[in-house]
């Protein structure tokens, strides 16, 4: 390894530690922090470079946090910088995780502390109804509210009355997407 | 084989997942809480107000912690694996495939097509909370909290951290 390769690996770690670090609310809200991170101040790629990059990462499934790190690391210095940008971005904060929950199921028993693990229940049931309300917005948005409600009512009922797996009802309909004629598209569930 | 659980348990809610991190969350919910039955609603809310009040993507600290809770290091491997890798993989090695196509109407459907499902799933995980709330906490507190919570994040737009510690607070005091 040349010095050059050392000193790129080691800009990738920290800058994609400081996005693992200062990334607040999940993969979506951290984009705009990898763009000024990777356009801005390395200039690893340019605005353009980024913006396609990212529509593509879009179009498949997974967390969007680890794509543009793991593409962007192989980008910049191959295969050991695709791991070396990913494990920045997750490492420090599933150690924490695993620290602080570990610490809390042991002292599970204590009164206060069952009360703290009771206490945050509604609050994520907030934090879960705001993302409803925010799919359920952009899900309007393209397909209609008619058939956005259609499709998630007929998703409802096969997955929680008909017991079916989620993954199932996803697969078909992104067959069904990517398979059915691109014409005109009816939102109805096929 | 509970490596192998543990693959499938993460790889398909990451693999049919549209829109990010937060999308797979109810998917996720689906596999560990209602399929394998590897923590009840509560632990895996528990989890996730200490996911959404740490910094990081949500699906890997998720996949993370399980694995750990339920196979120790090698699990957190695993599920972590099951997690980045497929999606990753996919990209690297389909990139010009997926350049010409990602205008293509079939490509942007799918992602539109998937999000309903996403947000039923995520309406039910919102109703299941609510329920271990009232079981949990009691009707009075969840509503408190809940109320609470809402107006911190909607009206003032408290950063989630502060939220999530002010519950933990009052829980420690009110709850306990």
């Amino acid at each position: 390894m040349t010095p050059h390769d050392k000193a790129t690996l080691s800009a990738l770690f920290w800058t994609f530690t400081r996005v693992g670090l200062f990334g607040f609310g999940g993969g979506p809200s951290m984009i705009p922090l990898v763009q000024q991170e990777v356009v801005k101040r390395h200039a690893w790629l340019s605005d353009e470079q980024f913006a396609d990059i990212l529509a593509i990462a879009n179009t498949l499934p997974g967390p969007i946090a680890t794509k543009m790190p793991g593409y962007i690391g192989y980008r910049v210095a191959g295969a050991s910088g695709c791991v070396l940008a990913v494990v920045a971005v997750i490492l420090p904060m599933i150690v924490a995780m695993i620290a602080l929950l570990t610490v809390f199921s042991r002292y599970r028993d204590v009164g206060w502390i069952q009360g703290m693990g009771q206490a945050v229940v509604p609050v994520v049931m907030v934090m879960m109804a705001q993302l409803t309300l925010d799919f359920w917005h952009k899900s309007r948005l393209a397909l209609g509210w008619i058939a956005s409600l259609a499709m998630a009512l007929a998703a409802g009922v096969l997955i929680y009355a008909a017991g079916l797996h989620p993954g199932l009802i996803i697969g078909a309909l992104l067959l069904a997407a990517l398979l059915r004629p691109a014409r005109r598209h009816k939102g109805a569930t096929p | 084989m509970i490596y192998w659980k543990l693959f499938l348990a993460f790889f398909v809610p990451n693999i049919v997942g549209y829109g990010g991190g937060p999308a797979i969350i109810p998917l996720i919910e689906a596999e560990v809480v209602g399929r394998y039955g590897w923590m009840n609603a509560r632990e895996f809310a528990e989890t996730l107000a200490l996911g959404n009040a740490l910094p990081s993507p949500i699906a890997t600290k998720m996949a993370g912690y399980v694995g750990y809770d339920v196979a120790g290091v090698g699990g957190a491997l695993v599920a972590v694996l099951a997690t980045v890798a497929p999606s990753l993989l996919l990209m690297l090695g389909a990139l010009g495939l997926l350049q010409r196509h990602s205008d293509s109407p079939r490509v942007k459907r799918m992602s539109q097509w998937v999000r309903p499902v996403i947000t039923v799933m995520m309406a039910w995980l919102t109703w299941s909370f609510f329920s271990e709330g009232l079981t949990s906490a009691g009707l009075l507190h969840t509503l408190l909290i809940g109320t609470g919570a809402a107006v911190a994040l909607l009206r003032f737009r408290t950063h989630p951290a502060i939220v999530i510690l002010a519950a933990l607070v009052y829980g420690g005091i009110f709850l306990g």
